[in-house]
């Protein structure tokens, strides 16, 4: 396969964000939450403090490496729950039509109607705060529009020559809908999913400033970025880092995402020799 | 004269269709299909010719279980191949396929060759891998291509290569029927040949009966053993390739013969179109349509019957009492 | 002799791939169409019948450059002419027909207001005097009840009734040249005839010269009085329509001509194997190596 410039900057931008993720806990200088010193709070990057201290004097470096974590787990397990949900739920209601059909356009529209952080805050007011629920919570709000495209896609694939094929040849709903529907419109889900990652990041801010997401002291970007609200003109580098992680992660997701679309196209893909 | 392997009888098919008025008050039925009834016998090639709209893709649709009829009936060697006691996919599967007309939207663009040709087979239940190979390797070799392109993905072919490949899916499960829609027209004039050659030589190599639907009747003329011309969901015309192309009996036969843009009718003389007598079976009988005229699609064709003018040769005419004579 | 209207001369085309690589559509073609002449240029997908057709309007697309040739409309090159001369040509001295009129086809527009548009653009009609001239269009095309139907949108008709307002668009100003780029492709056959023959019968009656771009060998016979062979971006074999397809000189003609059944020659001959134009052509890289162009009005060729 090949893959274009974009590709490669979303895919280091990602890998770095993993990186960092994954290996925290061995190349973070400091505890993110314990090596609370308020001597040395709201000072300036330096070589010590990389990206400056925040109010409690927490190394901003230190968080923000540990703040991936947060980030990633909420970015890929949300979108992992919506893209099943979403694909189900339009796959099968593009392919069967018929009453199905109506009721999953009908769950679909209501979805879209509520506006999803609210549906967010009222399922984590019933499972409470705490990761699991926020991972939950994401999962089940931004499905809709997966379900649409999943729909539209499977009601243009489903006239193609090969699905009618497959049927001819006595293949199963179910079988069809898997190996001959899904592979194909695995672009535009994937695509739709990796910017779902960026605003899942950016909810799960929300989320936390709300009080709702993860629970202080523990860091995660958004709430780090809602913390340094009132810091941002007396030590701007304790907004300046998490936003910069924010945008640089939700750029390298969408970029991964392009990329992975274009060389998911057959007609992209050689012939090794 | 063997017995019928597909035998179709009064088949209809109607589509609701909203007319667009609020609570469904607007709701139509499309009459795609209007009581159409023959016979394919096996080795032979039965084309279904007509206009868009014609109806004759729906009743391939039907045959091949693609579109529920909404009366009539389809038998397979006597046994019902659609509505209630209808076998399922998979038996279906190994009596009709059907060779599609878009080369380039009738194959799976993610799967490669051997993919597309073996996921059948495993299905219908042949599990070893050397037999497989084996049947894939003979059916590549079958349609002209070969075991080298089994690992390649629809898009590295051309077009005339990609109809083999479709044809090849077709016959993998062995059918005795093959529908063929349109299965050239959307081929370059240069393929064209070849794939009408390679259809010609499976089916005696095969002896695969085929149903084929079209609107170029010079291939059909090429190809066919009987024709049934269709008009507004009917049978307007319905005998033996000759019958149909030498003595033409229904108007719109005629029209669409005429209308066939064929270099040496057009250099030399092209004013002799309809001159030819109608036969004296027809005489006092009169026609429902001449296909120059748009009918209702949402209502019933207006009553006529089907006359035999000579034992294999039947035209649609008008009820005597419903129209003067002519 | 009269000078040619349109006058094509060694035309090179192709797709330019970054700075210096250049993928060749088409290779030094040349053909001429006299004033009044139906011409026909017949080749597969990927022949280059269609951006000839492109070049001569004026409407190539950015990748697609001309990189040499000539074009001359009435003596004038078409390929030096400023792009806001070339637009007044367009549609006024040189039209064209498409093979999907839908697309061509404003959808938000009616049919009367779209053709009338024409006389306000080219000839500087008033809208009320236009629209009169729209419905007269109409009926020149044989579109039945045209001060009804000018008030219809493109999509409350028919394929045929399209094409035939495409055709009355393209004919208002009285063009010179008609480009027909497969126009009855996607029409049915008892529709495509009646199109052919009003597109024949217009065309000889305004004396407008027509470019027929078709794959139908058939239609192309039953309009054009002069063929011309494409293959490859090369014009292989040019001849007077009748010679053409009595005596095809050229290896791809003739396997063209073999490729196709004839309607008719089931009855007389019985069924025969169809001619596979590779078991003729061992080389089809070979095939514009060789070309075969008649001179006008030479033996063999009737008028």
């Amino acid at each position: 396969m090949r893959f274009g410039f974009n590709f490669w900057l979303g895919a280091g931008l990602t890998a770095l964000v993993i990186f960092a993720g994954v290996l925290a806990p061995w190349i973070a200088p400091f505890d993110p939450v314990l090596d609370a010193d308020l001597m040395s709070s709201e000072l300036p990057p330096d070589a010590t403090f990389w990206f400056g201290t925040d109010a409690q004097g927490r190394d901003v470096y230190t968080r923000i490496l540990y703040g991936a974590q947060i980030s990633l787990t909420v970015g890929i397990v949300s979108q992992v729950i919506n893209s099943i949900i979403g694909v189900t739920l339009g796959m099968t209601a593009g392919y069967w039509g018929g009453w199905w059909d109506d009721l999953v356009n009908g769950l679909t529209n209501v979805m879209l109607a509520i506006p999803s952080l609210i549906f967010a805050l009222a399922v984590m007011a019933v499972l409470g705060p705490g990761l699991p629920s926020l991972l939950v919570a994401l999962g089940l709000t931004n499905w809709s529009w997966t379900c649409r495209i999943a729909r539209s896609s499977t009601l243009s694939l489903k006239s193609q020559g090969y699905v009618q094929a497959a049927q001819t040849l006595g293949y199963g709903d179910l079988r069809i809908m898997f190996t001959q529907i899904l592979p194909n419109m695995l672009g535009p889900i994937l695509v739709m999913a990796t910017l779902g990652m960026g605003s899942a990041v950016l909810s799960e801010a929300a989320l936390s400033f709300l009080g709702l997401g993860i629970q202080p002291p523990f860091p995660s970007w958004g709430s780090m970025l809602t913390d340094a609200r009132q810091l941002i003109q007396l030590a701007p580098w304790v907004a300046i880092f998490p936003g910069l992680a924010i945008f640089l992660s939700v750029l390298g997701f969408n970029l991964l995402g392009d990329g992975l679309r274009d060389s998911l196209d057959p007609h992209m893909r050689t012939r090794k020799p | 004269m063997t017995a019928a392997l597909l035998q179709v009888d009064d088949l209809h098919v109607r589509f609701p269709i909203s007319g667009g008025g609020l609570l469904g008050k607007g709701r139509r039925m499309l009459h795609a299909v209007n009581g159409i009834s023959f016979s394919l016998a096996k080795g032979e090639c039965l084309s279904i010719v007509g206009e868009s709209g014609c109806g004759k893709s729906t009743t391939a649709l039907s045959i091949l279980g693609l579109q529920e009829p909404t009366e009539g009936m389809i038998r397979y060697r006597g046994q019902p191949l659609a509505g209630p006691g209808a076998p399922g996919r998979m038996q279906r599967a190994k009596a009709v396929q059907m060779v599609f007309q878009d080369p380039y939207a009738s194959l799976n663009p993610r799967q490669s060759v051997r993919t597309s040709l073996a996921a059948p087979l495993r299905l219908h239940g042949v599990t070893a891998a050397s037999e497989i190979a084996d049947r894939i390797e003979a059916m590549l070799a079958n349609v002209g291509l070969t075991t080298e392109h089994a690992n390649r993905y629809p898009h590295e072919f051309s077009g005339g290569q990609r109809q083999r490949i479709g044809i090849a899916r077709a016959l993998i499960l062995e059918p005795e029927i093959v529908v063929l829609d349109e299965p050239v027209s959307a081929l370059d004039v240069s393929i064209r040949a070849q794939i009408i050659n390679l259809l010609l030589d499976l089916q005696e190599k095969l002896g695969l009966s085929y149903l084929m639907i079209s609107h170029d009747l010079s291939v059909v003329e090429h190809m066919s053993d009987r024709v049934l011309v269709m008009y507004f969901g009917q049978v307007v015309e319905e005998g033996g390739w000759r019958e149909i192309f030498e003595a033409p009996a229904h108007p719109y036969t005629r029209r669409l013969i005429a209308a066939i843009p064929d270099p040496e009718k057009a250099l030399n003389s092209p004013a002799q179109e309809n001159n030819v007598a109608y036969p004296s079976s027809l005489k006092g009988r009169s026609f429902v349509s001449d296909g120059s005229a748009t009918l209702d699609v949402f209502s019933a064709p207006p009553p006529s019957e089907l006359i035999d003018i000579a034992p294999t040769h039947k035209v649609r005419v008008a009820l005597p009492l419903a129209a003067e004579t002519w | 002799m009269t000078a040619p209207l349109l006058d094509i001369r060694d035309l090179h085309l192709g797709v330019a791939l970054g700075r210096s690589a250049h993928h060749p559509l088409l290779k030094g073609v040349t053909f001429q169409i006299m004033p009044g002449e139906a011409y026909g240029l017949v080749g597969e997908s990927g022949s280059g019948k269609s951006v000839t057709s492109l070049a001569v309007m004026g409407l190539l697309k950015k990748p697609l450059a001309v990189s040499g040739g000539e074009i001359l409309f009435k003596g004038q090159s078409l390929l030096a002419l400023p792009k806001r001369q070339m637009r007044r040509l367009r549609g006024n001295r040189i039209a064209m027909i498409f093979q999907e009129p839908m697309t061509a086809l404003n959808p938000l527009s009616t049919v009367g207001r779209q053709i009338a548009e024409m006389f306000v653009l080219h000839q500087g009609k008033s809208w009320g005097e236009a629209q009169k001239l729209a419905v007269e269009a109409l009926r020149n095309v044989r579109v039945p009840h045209p001060d009804r139907r000018a008030k219809n949108y493109p999509h409350q008709m028919s394929g045929g009734l399209r094409q035939r307002v495409m055709i009355a668009m393209a004919l208002a100003c009285n063009p010179d040249l008609l480009i027909a780029d497969e126009p009855t492709t996607a029409l049915d056959v008892t529709v495509q005839a009646e199109v052919l023959r009003l597109i024949k019968e217009l065309c000889a009656e305004r004396g407008t010269a027509v470019l027929f771009i078709s794959h139908d060998l058939g239609v192309i016979a039953s309009i054009c009085q002069r063929v011309g062979v494409m293959y490859a971006g090369c014009l292989v074999e040019e001849n007077e329509t009748r010679a053409l397809f009595d005596t095809p000189r050229h290896d791809y003609t003739r396997g063209l001509l073999g490729a196709l059944p004839r309607l008719g020659s089931r009855s007389q001959h019985g069924r025969q194997r169809l001619i596979d134009i590779d078991s003729i052509i061992a080389d089809r890289s070979k095939l514009t190596e060789t070309r075969f162009i008649a001179p006008r009005g030479a033996e063999g060729s009737k008028p």
